[in-house]
């Protein structure tokens, strides 16, 4: 199937070669990283982890989110979502390898990675995120080439792939709800120590990851003569509509919580981040934007001739997904480390060589997502044919 | 079946491609092989002529015995290596070895260019025996 | 101990078969059973003046630290002896100011408001507004920072001092998440830069870039019977000791003073009490 992905118009290769040249430039920047050390990005002693580690906790995200699809489709039996949910996982499959991207362009030491295996440590949950991302990995890709083979030659997917794919949905919430649980455990953290945090994660993932599969679809229809289908997208809009909902939900519980207990560990960061503290508040803009981007698709999405008109719904997913990749993306990891535990602080802004690598990663992202959605499409083009 | 090889031409060109990039390690050095180093003593380690272990268990396992001695000094807190002569040594690169082979360019260098190996072991312990021994003093 | 002689029985054998080379097999077997034959009575152990406890601890009287100029030549004791870099050092080539990012600090001194936060009021009184505290890794008992680590490179010694091998850190940076105390720096460039040929201690190994760092309570004295070179150098300031021995300094400084510790709440266990 893989020849698929060599065969294309000008306009394919066009999109590769940008997007490997822009993977160029990543990866030169990188080199760069490794020789002077991680003193080119912009993290500090006291804001250790940064843009990497937040895209990696985003993305996490976008790969669960792939879930959506494969509970209505195997569980419920729901057929509209068959033409779709092999979108869904290569979408997992291309962000699951930029997770694992995020976290090796973020070590200081890359070259003694394999550490982790040599020393393997059950108590970490470190250890755990590179288990479950891992596996997640794996288990997409050979659950979406099966099924994407079975469908080529037009027959059902071999008998075995189906315990994998029911493997696939707790294994879906693992990988997400483990991330959550490299912050929420930590003692001296506030922003983050809270149970709510990996159902927050979880929500916040259902609603980024199907809005950004509803834009693709709208474009895959665009420029291929596939099509996603209409049902299908309005049931991803219903979805995202749900999950939002809960994501901002669950925030205003947290909310509650940290500003009617008064404790000033948990405030500090909210402060911080939506105030401002001690006349530093950088992220303030971004937070609220965020915050209003969120509310602002939620009216959006309730509205069901809104929801329906695609035109519209593609501006709320575009809400949607903006909302949520800067709350994580952005305020979750800095807001965590400031204030500092010992209540100084120190702000964070990522650097240009630190964007370029972040870039360069996506880059391969969208480089695997390319080839992957080309093979699917152009099967689907032949099957149709 | 037909037996027939499609795109002939290019299959063999990728194939000759390959094999001189494959082999370009080879061909690049040939004629290189640079002759095996001597190594040379310091006064001192002369005159103690026996190390931790014999030449030949050190010349062969000197990185396993390092690597052996920083997990029991950092790991298990055991800093005293009593050897089968019982000879004791402070198990330490920096205080011990270099102390002996304070030539690092001569003694340690040397061999691991000629076998082309970089160990990181001076991006840490001292890269100046020279400067050790004098502080000593 | 003899797991530890297994251990390296089997690690000379592998040399022995690598020094075998082209030799004949048969020739290799021989070879290796010589060599069990000489390692057999290798012996590696503890030094016998080393100290030992089942929990160092520490009391700092900041009754008898008073001032700024106090501090001083007890963190540059530390900093000394184990090459920490400093890059705020004007003179260097290298300083920026921007370097203050990427501080490396093993013991340093803060505000009481920065030390004990949750302890902290509005209308505390004049001596301890004023007063600098030291701080540096309180070698928990319960430590949040070898439980987060992912390759066991930072981890709780028999003695429990929590201690950081260098060379298995892959620079996760998660302990540095964990600690509650902000007790660990991260070495963001290559540190050599920043510590004067004369003013480096040749005992001591300096850190590489890519790792993170901290106090290891002077393991490296200890085993050699010495105090740590901060209690050294505080004038009877600081007292250190077994936590779990009665008659040890620090457990008579804690049955006749009120001490306070930082961030107990948290369960941590810090083993560092200050006498107010």
């Amino acid at each position: 199937m893989l020849e698929l992905t060599v065969k294309g118009s000008k306009k394919y290769f066009g999109w590769m070669a940008l997007v490997l040249g822009v993977i160029g430039i990543g990866f030169c920047v990188y080199v760069w990283q490794l020789i002077s050390g991680l003193q080119i990005t912009g993290m500090s002693r006291d804001v250790s982890w940064g843009f990497y580690i937040a895209q990696l906790t985003f993305l996490v995200g976008v790969a669960a989110s792939a879930v959506m699809l494969v509970i209505p489709h195997y569980l419920h039996n729901y057929k509209a979502f068959g033409r779709i949910t092999i979108l869904g996982e290569f979408l997992a499959i291309a962000s699951v390898t930029m997770c694992l991207l995020f976290v090796i362009v973020d070590l200081g030491q890359p070259m003694r990675l394999f550490n982790v295996i040599l020393h393997p440590t059950p108590g970490s949950v470190l250890f755990w995120d590179m288990v479950v991302l891992n596996g997640y990995l794996f288990l997409n890709l050979i659950i979406g080439w099966n099924v994407l083979e079975a469908e080529r030659n037009q027959v059902p997917p071999p008998g075995w792939v189906k315990p994998l794919i029911y493997l696939s949905v707790p294994w879906a919430v693992s990988i997400h709800t483990v991330t959550a649980f490299l912050y929420c455990g930590l003692p001296g953290r506030g922003y983050w120590l809270t149970a709510i945090l990996a159902p927050r994660f979880l929500s916040s993932a259902f609603a980024a990851g199907p809005s950004l599969l509803v834009l693709l679809c709208l474009l895959i229809r665009k420029i291929s003569k596939f099509d996603p289908g209409k049902e299908q997208i309005q049931s991803l809009a219903k979805i995202i509509t749900y999950a939002i909902i809960l994501n901002v939900f669950f925030f205003f519980c947290e909310l509650f919580v940290v500003f009617y207990s008064q404790i000033p560990e948990h405030m500090d960061h909210f402060k911080y981040l939506f105030t401002g503290l001690h006349g530093h508040g950088v992220l303030v803009p971004w937070m609220w934007a965020s915050l209003g981007l969120m509310i602002f698709s939620i009216i959006m999405l309730v509205i069901p001739s809104v929801r329906k008109n695609e035109t519209t719904l593609a501006i709320a997913c575009i809400a949607v997904f903006a909302g949520t990749w800067i709350d994580k993306g952005m305020g979750m990891i800095s807001g965590g480390f400031v204030p500092n535990p010992l209540h100084h602080v120190n702000e964070y802004v990522p650097t240009v060589p630190e964007l370029v690598i972040t870039i360069g990663v996506y880059g391969i992202g969208v480089l695997i997502l390319t080839a992957l959605f080309k093979m699917a499409i152009s099967i689907k083009e032949e099957v149709a044919a | 079946m037909p037996r027939q090889m499609y795109d002939k031409g290019k299959i063999v060109a990728g194939l000759v491609i390959f094999v001189i990039i494959a082999t370009f390690p080879f061909w690049y050095n040939i004629g290189k092989a640079a002759p095996a180093p001597e190594l040379k003593l310091t006064d001192k380690a002369k005159a103690e002529k026996e190390c931790v272990m014999s030449v030949t268990d050190m010349k062969a396992g000197h990185m396993q015995l390092l690597d052996e001695w920083r997990d029991e000094v950092v790991r298990s807190a055991n800093r005293l290596y009593v050897n089968s002569k019982g000879k004791s040594f402070n198990m330490s690169l920096s205080n011990t070895c270099l102390d002996c082979h304070s030539n690092k360019a001569d003694f340690c260098d040397k061999c691991h260019d000629y076998a082309s190996v970089r160990p990181y072991c001076w991006d840490c312990h001292i890269d100046n025996p020279k400067a050790t021994e004098e502080a000593k003093e | 101990m003899e797991s530890n002689r297994r251990k390296f029985l089997k690690v000379a054998g592998i040399s022995a078969l690598g020094i075998a080379g082209a030799k004949p097999v048969l020739n290799a077997f021989a070879s290796e059973q010589e060599e069990e034959a000489q390692h057999a009575d290798v012996e590696i152990r503890k030094n016998e003046k080393a100290l030992t406890a089942r929990q160092w601890a520490m009391v700092i009287d900041t009754r008898k630290l008073q001032s700024e100029e106090d501090l001083k030549p007890i963190i540059e004791a530390c900093h000394k002896t184990h090459n920490v870099p400093d890059v705020m050092d004007t003179e260097n080539a290298e300083y920026d100011e921007d370097n203050q990012r990427h501080v490396i600090k093993w013991i340093w001194e803060e505000e009481y408001k920065h030390a004990f936060p949750t302890k902290s009021t509005e209308f505390l009184d004049d001596r301890l507004k004023n007063l600098p505290f030291l701080v540096l890794c309180n070698h928990c008992e319960n430590p949040p920072c070898v439980r987060v680590c992912p390759t066991k490179a930072t981890f709780k010694r028999e003695d429990g001092i929590v201690l950081m091998d260098f060379h298995r850190c892959i620079g996760c940076r998660f302990c540095m998440a964990a600690c509650p105390y902000g007790s660990r720096s991260f070495n963001f460039r290559d540190p050599r830069e920043f510590i004067k040929d004369e003013d480096r201690n040749p005992e001591f190994p300096t850190r590489m870039k890519g790792v993170v760092e901290k106090c290891n309570f002077c393991a490296e004295r200890l085993a050699v019977g010495k105090q740590p070179a901060c209690v050294e150098a505080s004038n009877g300031a600081i007292a250190f000791g077994d936590l779990y021995d009665p008659e040890s300094e620090v457990r008579q400084l804690l049955k006749s003073n009120y001490t306070i510790r930082r961030k107990q709440g948290l369960g941590t266990g810090p083993a560092i009490y200050y006498i107010v």
